[in-house]
């Protein structure tokens, strides 16, 4: 129940940051593929740095989160034939939509209506792969 | 003071927002023991609205629901920075593609239905997204990460480059 709560409070944050960081905008997103602009390489890199020290930094000292709990990282699987070929699609949809999950969610709070077809579509692209799966390289 | 709230209401340069979205990764590690991503909530929605579906949606989708806290409250956190935190009317991408006027066309298709659906297509397949392989996975050191971004750029590409030259005047 407390860890419910917060996470409705960072993503609050989250939602606050994709519009204000510009990473929830289309045009974005199109500069981004056109290589014209270094704004969201910019901001993926210091993501990352940010993110590869946070690891860094547990693995190395052992941190427990706040509530004392011992952190444990854990990898997706690796299928490199399912992350090349989906991730070509993701892009695919990406670069059509100008929006990844994160900015849908964050674009329909913010009054963008038409966001919802693009996630509902989203969410039966997903049941569609359930339907395909085994039929797909992975 | 006008310069400080200039700042606040206008959109942030690169580096803040790449510290900003950075910061989710500690944020959910420390405070909610998580690793950041957000494809799966997708995948909660089947599992809670179709139950009855393909095997890969019969899981109990409760025990992972806190990413669906997590974009609920991004939607709340869209709507307050849209409220409070913008200054600028221009919308985020072009209404003239995405918008209820021309979901029956061609066009509208494309962009909202087709877009949408390998959105949530590819993401499942690669086993997640942006947040979940090029932030989160990358932050790992993990060469699968690595692949599904590259197979990203290869789609985005293609679009980009080839696709929307066609389809938009």
């Amino acid at each position: 129940m407390k860890r419910n709560l917060t996470c409705i409070a960072i993503g609050v944050y989250f939602g606050i940051v994709l519009l204000k960081s510009e990473v929830a905008s289309w045009w974005r997103i199109q500069e981004m593929f056109h290589f014209e602009a270094v704004h969201m390489y910019g901001i993926m890199g210091i993501a990352v740095a940010l993110g590869a020290l946070t690891v860094w930094l547990v693995q190395r000292l052992g941190l427990h989160s706040v509530s004392g709990e011992r952190i444990d990282l854990r990898a997706k699987p690796p299928e490199y034939r399912a992350q090349l070929l989906g991730g070509i699609v993701f892009g695919c949809g990406w670069a059509l939509t100008g929006a990844c999950p994160g900015p849908m969610y964050a674009l329909i709070g913010a009054g963008y209506l038409p966001m919802l077809v693009v996630l509902l579509s989203a969410i039966a692209g997903t049941y569609f792969y359930g339907i395909v799966r085994e039929n797909l390289p992975h | 003071m006008n310069s400080f709230l200039d700042l606040v209401r206008g959109p942030w340069p690169w580096w803040v927002g790449g510290l900003a979205i950075g910061a989710m990764v500690p944020l959910l590690l420390f405070l909610a023991n998580r690793q950041f991503g957000i494809s799966s909530t997708l995948r909660h929605l089947c599992a809670a609205c179709l139950p009855a579906g393909p095997s890969c949606f019969r899981y109990d989708w409760r025990k992972d629901a806190w990413n669906l806290y997590l974009v609920a409250g991004a939607v709340i956190g869209g709507g307050l920075a849209q409220r409070f935190l913008i200054a600028s009317p221009a919308a985020p991408m072009p209404l003239d593609l995405f918008s209820f006027d021309v979901l029956g066309t061609p066009r509208g298709i494309l962009f909202m239905v087709v877009g949408g659906f390998l959105v949530g297509f590819g993401s499942r397949w690669a086993n997640g997204c942006t947040s979940g392989h090029a932030i989160m996975g990358l932050s790992l050191r993990k060469p699968a990460s690595l692949v599904a971004v590259i197979g990203f750029f290869i789609g985005g590409l293609f679009v980009s480059w080839i696709v929307l030259p066609k389809v938009l005047p």
